[in-house]
């Protein structure tokens, strides 16, 4: 429930997860807490917000909060003073750089920091501590775009706006679960299909929740994208399709990239081959993209993370260029980003291979920069991307770490020797607002405590170049400070005190604001110089504004290159030959899957924040993995029981989810399990660290990989008022659940051992047993004041409807006698509060109470969103609603 | 002309037999039921319940005169009887009189057993078997007096609620470590235990009485460990006994009980028995659920149609309010059978099932017995019950939704 007392204003800010950049309005409770609701008048979602936005209240408890500076002692670390742990940080990079030089050190930066943080972080290390060694989990997620956008465009601009959505007549979704990762933009999408009847074509390997609501679903073969926009141009061209016009006024190298394309490419037929797909689906799809002019096609991490994602990017960008489709209305390629603000970072040039505000290190820009910032010692030449950086931490030429905001050690391909790495470093520094994760776990030096959402205060852009205002509405926890005041007091520390004297984010966003239009005669795309000038207030009013806005101008622009006007030196986009497609690692007879990572609907990145939503945790409660019911069969895998997925890289042990939406001979792990959630679930350990040459993105959709079934004795679950880790447990994955703890685990001890364990945990006070030792079944739970203090279930079977069943009376203030005989059966107490898993997150709606609804006969999403308001806040589980209707006609058919 | 039909006992099994017959064939029997107690039949069982108040004699007849007379029963009630002579077919009585049949069924039930003990016979030891043996129990209640039950079987723990519902103070002592050991498992057992110490009876175990201790009257009783306890008043629940003597006398075929065959038939024509003096494969039932089936099946024979009766599944109901007690099959779970068992001793629930070759094979209920009609259905049914043994002990509201 969320309480808030009427009479205290809301405050509009921004959604922190993905990069739609939802507004949010939070109203503080005055008592830590707040409600959030959609904001009407942002203009990415009009009032909506998906799940995870929608879970935002249950996300901002202090419990597991840095709130104090803290220093390395040995094998702990103590709290200490913000001013001893700001000299131990100065000092700690001066030593380093005296020693070793300024390239030994690195700051590794985040898609979560605003974009003043990211500001003050770049300025500091490129500009005064003279190293390019920074970089961003931006390369993880957009790199190639990045990459793609300045190849192609001269720029990395995203030529569209979000309205192109609603008014294109076809939607191409590559390498995108919008559904559940870009809820809200995909709720657009299908409101235009309901509304003026735009197609939407997907195009994925997998089934994914958005290719349920395709037109069109093309099951691409991994890396077969290069070759389907290949044989699109040719088709493009071989009918008459292409706008000759645009292609010879405002592009140049489109004949080269053609003949490339025809070696790819050259035929319906082939093209079909090359990417996996039927000649009958590529054609259709084709033909749709010949006969409509405004399509947008909108793409995402199956583009990104590739070994050849830069050249996704632009076979896509050229189907749009040699059509002239882009920059008009309905008419772009656009790439959806990750994170909140991977842009604002973008914009910045937080990243390795740029400088500052959308410039790079050629001599002139160099010294244009080295003037603006009066930064003698200012880096030079490109540093080391992600990938690159954490291999030079690995063989010692990076000394000094930074890393803000971010968990490398669970989210970097190759996880594991990422982590390894971390444990050498003579410095590493941590800022974040966790106490404990694992890249903190690998060994950091220094805690800071950074400011989270809803304390913090900045700018963010979402993927349209849309620039909104964070804003506080929580006091600031203990002694949490921004991260741009962390960065501007150790460079003061340092010595560079008069470069930062920044007293506000305010300050901070100005002077960004002020580079960026630093002698830009319009050769930048990024010209945010009408915000320059901004008073405090001002700033603090910042309506939703997208950039480019030059000084002088009070509104920003929609979209770029109707007309041309590249931003490459001759003004023309560039088409540029792309490699033959071909995945960088094979598979093999020992490795003969390939694994695709990425994220599920309802946690995001690492579970810091999502991970504690109780709500949020009950759609895919544990680490799991997918695999077609033909490949599950021959290896014995049965679904709900366990396997052990390895690659040259690492090993995890998840659940096994069959399920006919994988393809044949691939399987998919989700990304956001780590040490600190579950034991051998960190996937990011299992992704080969193959990268993009252009963007040094990694490919993490591709990895050979195997699968083998593994058997425990037993599994069940654990819930607790105080945190638990039965060390009898194999295998656990913690779950969050209001006023506890939960575990779920898997277990090789026999069942006495489960037994003592119980009797160990307490006085024997109220306490409840069921015991079926043949069957393997023992479950016991403890009551105090007439709530569950703990509840132990273990059996031989998943325990998932129990799971849901025993939570939801362990959240119970008070218990029921009938409640509390109904806890150790594993079944609610009435037929109608079983609720099964949570489909709906935004209403709490489960999988049980929607089946009921159907049985009464709702037989249409409109039908069970009136009876439960399930699928009517961010419609992300109405493709499991169609699902459920589907399944419950089938039935009836039979 | 009906063939006289002579019932010697005049309780819960006579009763249901008068009722049998009269469905299936009225007016074939000219009946006459012989009864020692002076009353129309009761409800034997519901004795502790007129002891602990809870109803009044008038409540617990079983039938109105009316009804009796409707079925044309000669009822001898007050009237015991002393003799049977095969020869002649005739059933003589302490009062003098004789009565002939032309078959006779004997329902002579059993007695209490008074422990060979010194000082039994005391003013104030009594047993807890009949009528009269409420009236004075409930006499001495009413006192508050100090009253010491021995055994705390089913009967010992009805009669223990029963007088401290009436205002005695009482104790029950029992010779073995847990009550109810015939019918109950340790934890069963251990739980029933604080249930009847919270209705204020002190309950001691492996307390065996070695004698009772008083001029004329009880004043106390000793324990084996030398322990002796004051009290007014001794109640022996320690068992009862088949009433077979009448029978033996006669010739009629009698171990522990009146040995009959599974047409309740004894060794001698036209002489049947049944209730809690009949011995049917060698086992004596006492409880009333197998008198009520073994009066179906003679009814049947006393009325040429063919069944027969192959023994019953004994189950246990205690009947003290608010302690609920089922126990029912092989609820030790003996022989590698399965068993599942949920305590929560907070609910003061406890249960556990027996499962052998996927059925359930025997039960004990504790606190919540709602489920024993349906244990009982299963256990007799001998249906698989695989499918719903996840869910068999949390009762069968549960099992059916699960099926559904």
């Amino acid at each position: 429930m969320q309480r808030v007392d009427p009479r205290s204003a809301s405050v509009a800010t921004i959604c922190p997860y993905c990069g739609v950049g939802c507004g949010v309005l939070a109203t503080p409770d005055g008592c830590g807490g707040a409600a959030v609701a959609g904001d009407p008048d942002h203009p990415a979602n009009h009032g909506r917000l998906c799940s995870k936005g929608s879970a935002l209240h249950e996300t901002l408890s202090l419990d597991g909060r840095l709130l104090h500076p803290m220093l390395r002692a040995g094998e702990t670390l103590r709290r200490t003073t913000w001013d001893e742990a700001l000299d131990h940080v100065a000092q700690g990079f001066a030593r380093i750089i005296d020693t070793h030089g300024p390239q030994a050190v690195a700051f590794y930066l985040s898609g979560q920091l605003l974009t003043e943080d990211y500001y003050a972080a770049n300025k500091l290390i490129k500009g005064f501590i003279g190293s390019p060694n920074v970089d961003t989990n931006s390369r993880l997620c957009m790199a190639s775009t990045v990459a793609g956008h300045k190849r192609a465009l001269g720029a990395d601009v995203v030529p569209g706006c979000y309205e192109d959505l609603d008014c294109a007549d076809l939607i191409v979704l590559v390498g995108s679960n919008a559904a559940w990762c870009h809820p809200i933009l995909f709720q657009r999408m299908l409101r235009n299909k309901q509304e003026r009847g735009a197609k939407i074509v997907v195009i994925d390997p997998r089934r994914t929740a958005t290719a349920e609501e395709a037109d069109l679903f093309l099951p691409i073969a991994p890396g077969g994208d290069v070759a389907l926009f290949c044989g699109l141009l040719v088709h493009l061209v071989a009918n008459g399709a292409t706008c000759d016009d645009y292609i010879t006024r405002h592009t140049e190298g489109f004949t080269q990239a053609l003949d490339a394309a025809r070696e790819i490419a050259p035929t319906i037929a082939a093209t079909a081959a090359v990417a996996g797909l039927r000649e009958v689906d590529v054609a259709a799809f084709f033909d749709l993209f010949v006969a409509t002019a405004k399509t947008v096609t909108a793409f995402s991490q199956g583009v990104n993370q590739s070994a050849q994602g830069t050249d996704k990017v632009d076979a896509i960008v050229h189907c749009h260029l040699a059509t002239g489709r882009i920059g008009a209305p309905g008419a772009a390629p656009f790439s959806l980003t990750g994170q909140p603000n991977a842009m604002g970072g973008r914009e910045v040039g937080g990243l390795a291979n740029q400088l500052a505000a959308h410039m790079g290190f050629s001599s002139a820009e160099v010294d244009r920069v080295r003037r603006f910032w009066n930064a003698p010692r200012i880096a030079t030449h490109e540093g080391f991307k992600a990938v690159q950086m954490f291999e030079a931490i690995a063989r010692g030429e990076i000394k000094a770490l930074w890393v803000m905001g971010t968990n490398p050690a669970v989210s970097l391909p190759q996880a594991d020797d990422a982590r390894a790495a971390l444990a050498k470093l003579d410095f590493f520094v941590v800022s974040d607002n966790v106490l404990s994760n694992d890249t903190i776990s690998a060994g950091a030096h220094v805690l800071l405590p950074a400011q989270a959402w809803g304390e913090k205060s900045g700018t963010v852009t979402n993927s349209e170049r849309r620039i909104s205002r964070q804003r506080a509405f929580l006091p600031s926890p203990g002694e949490a400070q921004p991260d741009w005041r962390i960065v501007s007091d150790v460079a003061t520390r340092m010595g560079f005190g008069d470069a930062f004297h920044f007293q506000s984010a305010a300050d901070v966003f100005r002077e960004h604001a002020a580079l960026s239009a630093f002698e830009n005669d319009g050769a930048r795309s990024f010209d945010i110089g009408g915000l320059a000038t901004l008073s405090d207030e001002a700033y603090d009013a910042l309506h939703p504004t997208l950039w480019p806005i030059r000084a002088g101008e009070t509104n920003g622009r929609e979209r770029f290159f109707g007309e041309g006007g590249y931003f490459t030196a001759n003004g023309k986009a560039r088409f540029t030959a792309p490699e033959p497609p071909s995945l960088k690692a094979a598979t093999t007879a020992a490795f003969p899957f390939r694994l695709n990572t990425g994220r599920i609907r309802d946690q995001w990145h690492t579970m810091t924040r999502t991970g504690k939503s109780p709500r949020l945790a009950r759609h895919s409660p544990c680490p799991f993995v997918e695999i077609h019911p033909a490949d599950a069969a021959p290896l014995g895998l049965i679904d709900g029981d366990f396997a052990r997925v390895s690659t040259r890289h690492g090993e995890c042990i998840l659940a096994v989810a069959i399920t006919d939406r994988q393809k044949r001979g691939q399987l998919f792990a989700p990304i956001h399990w780590s040490d600190e959630t579950a034991s051998f679930a960190r996937v990011g350990a299992l992704v080969a660290a193959i990268t993009d040459p252009h963007s040094g993105q990694p490919a993490a959709k591709a990895t050979p990989a195997r699968i083998d079934a593994v058997a425990f004795k037993s599994r069940g679950f654990l819930l607790s008022r105080a945190p638990l880790r039965p060390p009898i447990a194999a295998l656990g994955a913690k779950v969050a659940i209001a006023g506890g703890h939960a575990l779920l685990f898997a277990s090789d001890s026999a069942l006495p051992l489960w037994l003592d364990y119980a009797a160990s945990l307490g006085d024997g006070g109220d306490t409840a047993e069921y015991q079926d030792a043949a069957r393997g079944i023992y479950r016991a739970a403890r009551f105090r004041e007439q709530r569950v203090d703990f509840c132990l279930f273990v059996g031989r079977e998943d325990a998932q409807s129990a799971f849901d069943t025993a939570a939801a009376l362990f959240e119970k203030e008070q218990l029921s006698t009938e409640q509390r005989k109904a806890l150790l059966s594993g079944r609610s107490p009435d037929g109608a509060a079983e609720d099964g898993p949570i489909v709906c997150a935004c209403f709490g709606v489960g999988a049980a109470a929607i089946d009921a609804a159907i049985a009464n006969g709702a037989r249409s999403v409109a039908a069970i969103g009136e009876t439960l308001r399930a699928g009517t806040n961010c419609g992300s589980c109405i493709p499991e609603l169609k699902r459920a209707i589907a399944a419950a006609r089938a039935c009836c058919e039979e | 002309m009906s063939e006289p039909l002579v019932i010697i006992g005049n309780g819960m099994a006579a009763a249901r037999l008068v009722d049998e017959l009269s469905k299936r064939a009225l007016g074939r029997y000219a009946i006459a039921v012989i009864g020692e107690e002076p009353r129309l039949a009761y409800n034997r069982v519901l004795l502790s319940s007129v002891l602990a108040g809870e109803a009044e004699m008038a409540e617990i007849e079983l039938r109105p005169a009316s009804w009796w007379r409707d079925r044309g029963v000669t009822l001898l009630y007050g009237a015991k009887a002393r003799a049977i002579d095969l020869a002649t077919k005739r059933v003589s009585m302490t009062n003098g009189d004789s009565i002939g049949f032309s078959k006779l069924v004997l329902a002579t039930g059993s007695r209490a057993l008074r422990l060979p003990l010194p000082g039994a016979q005391l003013q104030g030891v009594h047993v807890f078997r009949d009528g009269a043996d409420v009236d004075a129990l409930k006499r001495l209640a009413a006192q508050r007096k100090k009253i010491i039950v021995i055994g705390g079987g089913l009967l010992g723990l009805e009669a223990a609620y029963g007088l401290a519902k009436s205002g005695a103070e009482v104790t029950l002592a029992h010779v073995t470590d847990r009550l109810m050991e015939r019918q109950l498992d340790k934890d069963a057992a251990e739980l029933l235990k604080l249930l009847i110490e919270s209705k204020r009876i002190e309950v001691l175990l492996e307390a065996r009485t070695t004698g009772i201790i008083g001029d004329e009257r009880v004043s106390a009783i000793e324990l084996a460990d030398g322990r002796q306890l004051a009290a007014d008043g001794v109640v022996f629940a320690a068992g009862i006994a088949p009433n077979m003597e009448l029978a033996r006398d006669a010739g009629v075929s009698a171990q522990r009980g009146i040995v009959v065959d599974d047409h309740m038939e004894t060794n001698i024509d036209d002489i049947y028995a049944l209730g809690e003096c009949a011995q049917h494969r060698g086992v004596c039932y006492g409880l009333v659920e197998p008198a009520y089936e073994q009066a179906r099946v003679l009814a049947a024979r006393l009325c040429g149609e063919s069944d027969i009766y192959q023994g019953s599944i004994v189950s246990t109901n205690l009947k003290v309010s608010g302690v609920n007690v089922f126990s029912a099959g092989d609820f030790m779970g003996n022989d590698g059978a399965e068993t599942i068992s949920w305590r929560d001793f907070g609910l003061g629930l406890y249960k556990k099932l027996v499962i052998d070759e996927g059925r359930l094979t025997g039960a004990v209920l504790v606190g919540d017995t709602s489920a024993a009609l349906w244990c009982l259905e299963l256990i007799c049914s001998r249906v698989d019950v695989t499918q719903w043994r996840d869910a068999l002990i949390f009762g069968r509201a549960l099992c059916e939704r699960k099926a559904a």
